[in-house]
């Protein structure tokens, strides 16, 4: 996606200055309730179309997963799990797995090309192709295993949460296509709103760990999950139970690299000044001459 | 005007490969540090903008790896640790206020050149082993986020470390007047070399004669 005028920029990565920010633009979220999802696939194919996306046909591994993993041309592929929540009781749980729009992106924190992943202030986190080195630090900053390299142009891709749509008002592909209303777009107060409503209504039916999935370790995500077994995240396919930055890309990118330069720039001007103060070691000779 | 008798310090071969590691390293570096700071962003356009540096970053690195390997068998043997060596450690102190007399006579190399040599040494290979880990795309795949994670975090710490040792081989080279000519003609003058490295004058002088 390239970056778009009507958009606020709230972050953008490898920049030291602020981008522009003087409009007014609510913080949006998409509402996936897994509880209300058949599993058919319709946001797949309404994000194949929507972003002229064809991945290449894969083979059947004996899997409802199709394709069997995101793709720089599939943003997002539903998650089976079959799980014993008790000894007695199978579960089917389908999560459409995709980026999160995190409000705390390790992915844009990572980021050395400046204005290659830019956070809108409505929240939406976006790969700004054009601008994208290849280095795949994005991969390394990600919490949740999203971004993916093209083969194709050493590019990075992943959801745009359809960035192109929301500017004009629409709500992304893969909410307009969802036939049961499991995928609900607007701000993420009125979704928090509507997850609550659901999740009391989840409860009245006997499943009393049903919660929101909204993790603040990564500040709060703008894709968020309404999960039947909210206290155990990880049963739908693996999701982090606590996602957070990864300390050593915390590290890299907080403290490391101001110190670093600092240091880099303390050496050379220690070494200057003391050749001013002390002056040069010479031979006898040169010393005469 | 006296006739100054010449010392054969390093010999074409030695020159021409420290000149080729010092170009590889700057390409090494610079590109580096565009991708990890973007104050230094600005030094990719020297390799053809940012997806260029971090294409060529990786090359320029494994060939200044290899002129350093080069390097290491012509003086790693003449960079050797003796009892003097922390003698001439514990006075530097007083070397770098500018009193020269004060440490012990020294040989081919001083503990200063010797801590930098195996400095550059010990980061290097580290810069290796950890850059292959997240070089993309050819290894990076082979390895766990984990992995990834912990190598590009101790890439740049050391990438850091070995600029700082650079800075200090490169101001040792400006400081210490006449030195720079050995690397750049091969030959010092002999007053020069006893005078700074009398040991290896000996040694030298000995030989020929």
């Amino acid at each position: 996606m390239s970056t778009l005028q009507s958009l606020d920029i709230a972050a953008r990565s490898a920049t030291t200055l602020p981008s522009p920010s003087v409009r007014h633009e609510a913080e949006v979220a998409k509402l996936i309730d897994v509880t209300s999802c058949i599993g058919c696939k319709a946001c797949q194919v309404a994000c194949m179309q929507w972003n002229d996306l064809r991945d290449v046909i894969g083979d059947n591994e004996g899997l409802y997963d199709n394709p069997r993993d995101l793709s720089p041309a599939s943003w997002t592929v539903m998650r089976f799990s079959e799980v014993h929540t008790q000894p007695d009781r199978l579960e089917w749980l389908i999560r459409k797995d995709g980026c999160m729009h995190c409000e705390d992106p390790g992915c844009l924190k990572a980021c050395p090309a400046p204005g290659a992943i830019v956070k809108y202030s409505n929240g939406i986190v976006d790969f700004i192709s054009e601008n994208c080195i290849g280095c795949g630090s994005c991969v390394t900053g990600c919490p949740f295993d999203i971004p993916r390299i093209s083969k194709k142009d050493s590019k990075a891709y992943k959801c745009s949460l359809c960035s192109d749509r929301v500017a004009v008002g629409l709500e992304p592909a893969c909410v307009k296509a969802c036939p049961t209303g499991a995928i609900r777009f607007g701000t993420k107060e009125d979704m928090k709103e509507f997850a609550a409503e659901r999740i009391v209504d989840l409860k009245e039916r006997g499943y009393q760990q049903a919660g929101l999935y909204d993790p603040q370790g990564v500040g709060g995500t703008h894709v968020m999950y309404v999960l039947q077994h909210a206290d155990q995240p990880q049963l739908y396919h693996g999701l982090p139970a606590d996602p957070k930055i990864s300390p050593l890309v915390a590290l890299w990118k907080g403290v490391v690299k101001p110190l670093s330069v600092l240091a880099m720039i303390g050496a050379v001007a220690g070494a200057f000044f003391h050749y001013m103060k002390v002056g040069p070691i010479e031979s006898d000779e040169d010393k005469a001459s | 005007m006296q006739n100054t008798r010449y010392l054969q310090r390093y010999s074409d071969a030695d020159r021409i490969n420290h000149w080729a590691l010092v170009i590889f390293f700057f390409c090494a570096a610079l590109s580096g540090l565009s991708m990890f700071h973007p104050a230094l962003f600005f030094f990719s356009a020297l390799f053809g903008g940012g997806t260029w540096s971090r294409i060529l970053h990786p090359f320029a690195g494994v060939l200044a790896f290899l002129f350093f390997c080069g390097m290491y068998v012509r003086v790693a043997r003449d960079n050797a640790w003796n009892p003097d060596d922390s003698v001439w450690v514990s006075r530097f102190r007083s070397l770098a206020a500018g009193h020269y007399d004060d440490v012990p006579p020294v040989g081919r190399f001083n503990a200063g050149q010797k801590i930098v040599f195996w400095w550059m040494a010990i980061c290097l290979a580290l810069l290796l082993i950890t850059g292959f880990i997240f070089w993309r795309p050819y290894f990076a795949g082979y390895f766990s986020i984990g992995w990834v994670r912990l190598a590009t975090v101790v890439h740049s710490l050391t990438a850091v470390g070995l600029i700082l040792g650079i800075i200090v081989h490169i101001y040792a080279a400006i400081w210490v007047k006449g030195t720079t000519r050995a690397m750049t003609r091969g030959t010092v003058p002999e007053s020069w070399a006893r005078h700074h490295h009398p040991r290896w004058a000996d040694q030298m002088t000995q030989q020929k004669r």
